[in-house]
């Protein structure tokens, strides 16, 4: 169906976008972390209300272990049409979150080919993770890093005060 | 019909608050900031009964001698308090609910709009407007 591309196509110009903005003022080196920070505070806002709306019906959570799994079935499937395939912690507050067909890295490559440009894509989707659950109570450090496209890895690190 | 209707975010402070008889505005801001403590309480004593399925609904806080205190948390810990008059009794634990609902909603609105920044108070019409519906009319 056609209406599942819409959002990638609309992600891929949203990311050309920026760095095209920030080509024409010149200076790269410095500038590509402006570039993943903007689209990273774009996730993070869209994060907010989204969770805001998927939560409105369900029951409070226990526990951090248990916001992990909502986010790995129900948000990721709302987001991106299927669940997160494997999900690591080590209990102390680190999370792993692997996704084996990311849904906005599929059309990109089968292998390593265009592997520098991935992270650029991912940086949205680590927005939206963390806005999701700063919402929610919990204060994190989302990164991504993909070794083999189309699956990458979310590691989710929880900030204890 | 409630008397007052107040949304209180995560931290503790109020992100919209309307009361009706205007004059008394400020009794109302009093009950509905002692309320917060029968709130938070609620919110930390389900946690220790980790059995049952934990509501959103909080219900009843508690009554004082002219009205009574419904509470409402969201999962993202924003708070939703209802004062109503204790001479209306007639009102039935699912109107308040309902009432909770649709706060619920209309909040989860303006949660999506691009132009409120979470943490903002808030200025939207159209949650202006269920509040107002749901409020005792101003005789």
């Amino acid at each position: 169906m056609a209406d599942d591309v819409l959002f990638e196509f609309l992600h891929m110009e949203m990311v050309s976008h920026i760095y095209k903005d920030q080509a024409s003022r010149g200076e790269m080196d410095k500038d590509r972390a402006t570039c993943v920070s903007t689209l990273e505070g774009m996730g993070f806002r869209v994060g907010q209300g989204l969770i805001e709306r998927f939560t409105k019906d369900s029951p409070s959570f226990k526990d951090d272990l248990d916001v992990m799994k909502f986010i790995c079935k129900d948000f990721w499937i709302n987001v991106f049409r299927k669940q997160i395939d494997n999900l690591r912690t080590n209990h102390q507050g680190t999370y792993v979150l692997q996704d084996n067909k990311f849904a906005l890295l599929t059309q990109f490559s089968n292998g390593k080919q265009y592997l520098e440009e991935a992270p650029k894509y991912l940086a949205y989707s680590c927005g939206l993770v963390r806005g999701a659950l700063s919402n929610l109570g919990m204060d994190c450090v989302v990164t991504a890093e993909v070794s083999l496209m189309p699956s990458c890895k979310f590691q989710v690190v929880i900030q204890k005060i | 019909m409630a008397v007052c209707i107040a949304v209180i975010a995560k931290e503790n402070y109020p992100l919209f608050i309307r009361s009706v008889p205007v004059q008394n505005e400020l009794k109302f801001h009093y009950t509905v900031h002692t309320s917060l403590d029968v709130v938070e309480e609620k919110i930390s004593a389900v946690g220790k009964a980790m059995a049952d399925q934990r509501e959103l609904y909080l219900g009843l806080l508690y009554p004082t001698e002219d009205y009574k205190v419904y509470g409402y948390v969201t999962n993202s810990k924003v708070k939703f308090v209802i004062v109503v008059d204790s001479s209306n009794t007639s009102l039935r634990d699912n109107e308040i609910r309902s009432m909770f609902r649709k706060l619920h909603n209309s909040f989860t609105d303006v949660m999506c709009n691009p132009f409120y920044n979470p943490g903002d108070t808030i200025q939207s019409k159209a949650f202006d407007s269920i509040v107002s519906a749901m409020m005792v009319q101003a005789s």
